[in-house]
């Protein structure tokens, strides 16, 4: 995936008043079928999957023992026992080796990262451009963190309306000899539709819009789900699975700092590892941080403590030995 | 991309014209493709003295920021004030609206340091490979 196409700004305004269409085939999938596949990837994340429907999805982290987040997750219930875990690249063998070592020898699990592919097709003319490319009523009646399987231009594909952008769309999963042939039919009819290829950079800014987690930058394993605004994806008392009781102690114990939003009222662009100061002392660290394109702002997240969490709490920014205003913020900049 | 022959070139792929007694300085069309969407330029004030070859500046585009350096020493004469609320000027005409400052140099012949276009091509050429 490259960095842009056409610009970052361009392709990122495309996704937010038309259409774009990304090839993230490099994110890892990891497919568990047969009996106890669900009770089996219930018990390495912190959401509840036993209760997720067949054609349903949902968000959560993967934890280790201590409570710390080795990786954000969709976890898609294909059929009854048929599950499909999307991790994050860069996470893919941590990951698959935690799934070796915890799944029983009885479940059987496949990583099928280098068979499949990934596209990914969002903004508001997402919907129009699949109708229009021939696909059938169960992918276009996708509720939002629907998943269903679907024949779309000539290719076998499980389609998911799901994705990373804050916008409507869908996120198309098929073998990869089809994926060129996917990508070509679906950018061929997005035209009349003001589609665009986007690339990672477009990528970064949308999902930090939509204050959508990046691993690696806002969380990694010295983050637990509380401390990063995660708690929802964490059901406690909806079975056992691994962290639960570091975490159930981390909650009831507390917790001394917090992942906000802010944006910047001084001029400056607050990027990954700047110092956050407050009162002249350093309290925390940018996570993330861009130009919004959308929002018109500069933007960006960081821990701070609770004390400084507040939304309208004034912060200061270190770019480059200088300090920089800002202010916390509520989050999402953007929702649709 | 073009880098016209009228210019002189940086290792840091910044350009300098001599313009009567002050030097314009910018960036050059590969810098631009590296940078993307230009979003902020953070510039020294009129006044200020830069030195050659060193950090006067700063360009943020929306996925990196890059340093800015001096192609000769000099005072600042002039600084690009359209760049405030236009930065994308520096995308859409790096050689033209989209300059960055001028400079009183205090030695001219310190231009004379710098690549032509020729060698700046070749230059780059070494950076792709």
């Amino acid at each position: 995936m490259p960095v842009q196409y056409e610009g970052i700004k361009k392709e990122h305004e495309a996704v937010r008043t038309r259409a774009g269409l990304f090839d993230v085939s490099h994110m890892g999938e990891i497919v568990v079928e047969g009996p106890g596949a669900v009770a089996a990837v219930d018990r390495l994340v912190t959401n509840d999957v036993g209760n997720l429907e067949v054609g349903r999805a949902l968000y959560t982290v993967c934890c280790n023992e201590s409570g710390f987040i080795l990786d954000d997750l969709i976890v898609y219930r294909l059929e009854a026992e048929k599950i499909l875990v999307v991790c994050n690249a860069s996470n893919r063998d941590k990951i698959v080796s935690h799934f070796a070592k915890n799944l029983s020898l009885e479940t059987p699990w496949n990583d099928v990262s280098d068979a499949w592919a990934l596209l990914a097709l969002q903004g508001p003319n997402a919907r129009a451009i699949m109708a229009e490319l021939g696909a059938p009523e169960a992918l276009l009646g996708l509720r939002t963190f629907g998943v269903a399987r679907a024949t779309v231009a000539g290719v076998d594909l499980w389609a998911a309306r799901t994705g990373y952008t804050g916008e409507d769309g869908f996120e198309l999963f098929c073998a990869n000899e089809d994926a060129a042939a996917l990508w070509r039919a679906i950018l061929a009819v997005g035209e009349a539709h003001g589609i665009q290829a986007v690339g990672l950079g477009a990528r970064d800014t949308l999902r930090l819009e939509a204050r959508l987690m990046l691993y690696g930058n806002d969380i990694d394993e010295q983050t637990h789900p509380f401390e990063a605004g995660l708690g929802w994806v964490v059901k406690l008392e909806a079975g056992d699975f691994i962290g639960r009781d570091a975490l159930r102690k981390i909650k009831a114990e507390g917790f001394d700092r917090k992942l906000v939003g802010f944006e910047m009222t001084g001029r400056g662009i607050a990027r990954h590892g700047y110092p956050i100061v407050a009162d002249g002392e350093r309290v925390g660290e940018v996570t993330s941080g861009s130009p919004g394109p959308t929002v018109g702002r500069n933007i960006g997240l960081g821990y701070v403590p609770k004390a400084l969490s507040k939304v309208g709490t004034a912060l200061g920014i270190e770019i480059r030995g200088k300090q920089v205003g800002a202010v916390v913020v509520t989050t999402p900049f953007y929702k649709r | 991309m073009t880098y016209p022959r009228d210019l002189q070139y940086t290792r840091e792929h910044e350009w300098a014209r001599l313009e009567g007694d002050v030097i314009r300085v910018g960036i050059t069309a590969y810098a631009v493709e590296q940078l993307g969407d230009v979003t902020l330029v953070d510039m020294p004030a009129p006044g200020e003295d830069v030195q050659a070859h060193e950090r006067f500046g700063d360009i943020e585009s929306v996925k990196t920021v890059s340093e800015l350096f001096a192609p000769v020493s000099g005072e600042v004469v002039e600084v690009n004030a359209a760049l405030e609320s236009s930065p994308e000027l520096v995308n859409e005409g790096p050689y033209e609206d989209g300059w960055l400052i001028t400079i009183r140099p205090s030695d001219q012949g310190e231009l004379d340091g710098l690549m032509d276009a020729a060698k700046y091509e070749e230059y780059l050429g070494t950076l792709d490979g």
